[in-house]
């Protein structure tokens, strides 16, 4: 991708050249990042967003390496909060099964993007700050929503029917997570009739305080 | 109702799901879309030659996946008014259903304003009569309703054509998801019933299964 495009404002006026493979989930990346940047007039597009951009591989498995990226958040906040989130009663029972689909999910991701010829995302380093279990919770309950959020937002670029439907398959079983530990938080499980999609920009933007 | 109840047993659907081992947990994502397990509940709508044409009856493609879409919200719909008038439920339990009953109503108004916006005509609403004889029995005719729902919209994803379109159906499967979850945390019983990936629904079963609510 050639960084000296990023600077343009207009995204109509945007080239994306993106070497080999195909051109439509970059661009649209790309003028994700850039709509938050013409939105807030700043280079929102932080150095996280930046090296991800780059990184990404184009098609199915740059998405699939986006979802493992957030399994694999999840599933490190979850497994950490067996110990750190003092949780007792239905919530200790509920941590242990999230912790439980969201190792699934990293397993299962893993799994896919690697036979799809694809090099999986390494796993990041996490850095969760919650200093009692209502913090823990609130946490959970954003980490989720946006999970549901970033899937919504990809889904509909993806290409292959099986990965879109597998896909549907992970992105329901968080908003059940989603609807759950809002039950927790004594907050409505369902807020609004639709959950908007997310860019992966703003996802990633969204996550990045807590990548170290 | 048998056939209800085989769509809420995890047991059929256990075969390929279960906890850690990356191979396992591979065979539980492939089979989501796969179900090469032959589950006797549900059937994927993944490679056989149906896909859109399951929703033939409702209208040609993206209109017949929006139409049948729109079919299971009117009856949501209805079931929630028919809830909340039958005086079963008060307090938090009550202001839930509402919630619920509303947001299917802006289901309904979102999918009629996308079939017509790709000129086709909506489906009509059907008439519907729900047993509701206890709060218990309800909840739980609610808690299959809406497992089933988001099985049905998760059985359609692969076969909607316009991205728009996907996006508003996931938009919206992801809220029938939250939808089931809570009913289900209501009723004492798992969020996840079919484990950590969500299984679809194919129109026949989905069909099948509303088929003794509709009158006339």
């Amino acid at each position: 991708m050639n960084r000296q495009q990023l600077k343009a404002p207009e995204l109509e006026a945007v080239e994306v050249d993106v070497e080999g493979g195909d051109f439509s989930r970059s661009e649209v990346i790309l003028k994700g990042a850039l709509a938050a940047g013409a939105i807030y007039g700043t280079a929102v597009v932080s150095p996280f967003v930046r090296k991800a951009l780059a990184m990404s591989e184009s098609g199915d498995v740059g998405i699939l390496n986006f979802a493992l990226t957030l399994e694999y958040l999840e599933a490190k906040f979850y497994e950490e909060a067996k110990s750190r989130a003092k949780a007792k009663g239905e919530l200790k029972s509920l941590v242990n099964l999230l912790a439980s689909d969201e190792q699934q999910h990293v397993e299962a991701l893993t799994a896919t993007v690697k036979q799809l010829g694809g090099k999986p995302v390494a796993e990041p380093k996490f850095d969760f700050e919650y200093s009692d279990t209502a913090g823990f919770v609130k946490l959970a309950q954003t980490f989720e929503d946006t999970g549901v959020s970033a899937y919504n937002g990809a889904g509909p670029m993806i290409k292959s029917k099986e990965v879109l439907a597998a896909a549907g398959g992970i992105v329901q079983v968080e908003a059940r997570h989603a609807a759950a530990i809002r039950l927790q938080n004594e907050e409505e499980p369902a807020p609004a009739a639709f959950d908007t999609p997310l860019t992966e920009a703003q996802v990633l933007n969204a996550v990045e305080p807590f990548i170290v | 109702m048998p056939e209800l109840k085989q769509l809420r047993d995890p047991v059929s659907r256990r075969k390929f799901l279960a906890v850690g081992g990356g191979s396992t947990a591979l065979a539980a994502f492939l089979a989501a879309c796969g179900d090469n397990g032959g589950t006797t509940a549900t059937t994927s709508t993944m490679g056989s030659s149906g896909g859109a044409s399951e929703t033939a009856q409702f209208g040609k493609g993206d209109v017949g996946i929006l139409n049948y879409a729109l079919t299971l919200e009117y009856l949501e719909t209805a079931f929630y008014a028919e809830v909340v008038k039958s005086g079963l439920f008060k307090g938090a339990e009550l202001e839930t259903i509402r919630k619920f009953g509303r947001e299917e109503a802006e289901h309904v108004e979102a999918l009629t304003a996308a079939v017509t916006q790709l000129g086709g005509k909506p489906a009509p609403e059907p008439k519907a009569e729900f047993p509701l004889k206890s709060a218990k029995s309800v909840l739980e005719l609610a808690g299959t309703v809406e497992n089933l729902g988001a099985a049905a919209y998760l059985g359609q994803a692969p076969n909607i054509q316009s991205p728009e379109v996907l996006a508003s159906a996931l938009a919206i499967h992801s809220v029938e998801g939250r939808h089931a979850a809570t009913l289900n945390t209501l009723l004492g019983e798992s969020i996840t019933p079919d484990g950590a990936f969500a299984k679809p629904a194919d129109v026949k079963t989905v069909l099948k299964s509303v088929e003794p609510f509709l009158v006339g």
